[in-house]
């Protein structure tokens, strides 16, 4: 076995084992937006590694500055600034980027992984390993995104990355790049990861509906069902 | 008023928050195990979408337009949505505990629904004054809280299903999903 928090086991960890999209199943929403073509899930998946990145570093080196009562709202900043700029990088130099993911780029404020990461990890680890293991889920997330998208534009365009792959006479299926067509990709891909048990992608099978892995609010425990789990732990503190 | 409707058609069905416009799936997916849950949800997304599309348009409006700070609006909007459902939650455990029992729980899952951030930046990049941004808002609302108790109606039933063994859990939920979405493209002709 890896040692823990060295950075090839982080970048192992989030590429492989805890893979944000195929094994946690967070941040469904980008995941089934963008990957309508290959070169947009890996835009947005890049983007998406800068930013987790960097958010990471900025919080593990904060972590012993920022209340624990605060802690949420002061992510959140830190994890909004990091966006806006990317956001206007983005718009000035690759605009075609930009204007393909369109909304979706100010949306990673609430992506799951990002916040999930700050709280599970980067508040509680050193400055190096948090780096990595920023950069291992922003891969992980970035692969996840691309596989995606080629499945998507390979059907429903014929192509990937834009490159002719079927032969002329093979005829296109529009709906796999329209929005039904996300929901079938992501549907298959789990199913034949369950049939070859690559990864428990079965989830969201017990407990309370609100608690499921599916729900983002077991986003590191911790974030959406956040304050609820904390009441808990305080109540069962004080007892 | 007749353009005031179409913002509301288009928003709530024709461009669906969660079938076509994938905000919002992650509620979809794990809270419509049972009706009562997902209509719970669908209660509290209409409550919060509705009070902070409007909050988020005055800001921008009277605020962040006026000192020329409009770049600033995703940390903005996110800090006001954040306080906004922490408020809400407080307001409404002192003053209406019943509704506090029946959506406390979903309350402070809302704040990364990306739907609610969604709506609020859909709004100015439409150039939506403020009744049309509310008005936007209650309709993505509605739209979202329509498709997520179908989606716990429609799983209430697939559970006596024989399903085969790898499409147990997600995969068959994914798919009931990408078939409602397909049917969701029949409102299309609508406007």
């Amino acid at each position: 076995m890896m040692r823990e928090n060295t950075p090839a086991e982080r970048l192992y960890n989030g590429i492989v084992k805890e893979n944000p999209t195929f094994v946690m199943l967070l941040g469904m929403c980008p995941t089934l937006a963008v990957t309508t073509m290959a070169i947009n899930g890996l835009g947005m998946g890049l983007t998406t590694t800068v930013i987790l990145t960097m958010s990471n570093l900025m919080i593990s080196l904060l972590r012993k500055v920022i209340p624990d009562g605060v802690r949420m709202p002061a992510y959140i900043v830190i994890v909004a600034s990091f966006v806006t700029i990317v956001q206007f990088l983005l718009q000035g130099f690759i605009p075609s980027l930009y204007a393909s993911l369109g909304i979706f780029i100010p949306l990673i404020v609430v992506n799951c992984i990002i916040l999930g990461r700050a709280e599970a990890y980067a508040s509680k680890h050193g400055v190096i390993a948090s780096i990595f293991d920023g950069i291992g889920m922003g891969l992980g997330f970035t692969l996840a995104l691309t596989c995606i998208g080629m499945v998507r534009e390979l059907i429903g365009a014929g192509k990937i990355f834009g490159i002719q792959i079927m032969p002329s006479f093979y005829h296109p299926v529009t709906i796999f790049i329209l929005a039904p067509g996300a929901f079938f990709v992501l549907a298959f891909l789990i199913a034949l990861q369950n049939k070859f048990k690559i990864g428990s992608a079965r989830v969201g099978e017990d407990g309370h509906p609100a608690c499921s892995r599916t729900s983002c609010m077991n986003c590191g425990n911790r974030i959406c069902s956040g304050r609820m789990a904390a009441q808990t732990e305080n109540k069962e503190g004080e007892a | 008023m007749r353009e005031l409707l179409i913002i509301a058609i288009g928003a709530a069905f024709v461009n669906n928050v969660v079938l076509s416009q994938f905000m919002g799936l992650c509620p979809f997916l794990g809270v419509s195990k049972k009706i009562e849950t997902a209509a719970g949800m669908g209660g509290a997304v209409i409550f919060v979408i509705t009070i902070s599309s409007f909050v988020t348009s005055i800001i921008y409006r009277a605020i962040l337009v006026p000192l020329d700070m409009t770049y600033l609006q995703t940390i903005v909007f996110i800090l006001v949505i954040a306080a906004l459902v922490q408020l809400v939650e407080m307001f409404l455990k002192k003053s209406i505990p019943s509704l506090y029992q029946s959506l406390g729980v979903y309350l402070p899952l809302i704040t990364t629904n990306c739907a609610v951030l969604g709506v609020a930046l859909t709004n100015v990049q439409n150039g939506y004054g403020v009744l049309e941004s509310t008005v936007a808002g209650i309709a993505t609302a509605v739209g979202f809280t329509v498709s997520i108790v179908i989606m716990a109606g429609l799983r209430e039933k697939i559970e006596y299903n024989d399903i085969p063994e790898p499409f147990k859990g997600m995969p068959v939920v994914l798919l009931t999903a990408g078939l409602m979405s397909i049917a969701f493209f029949g409102f299309s002709g609508l406007i």
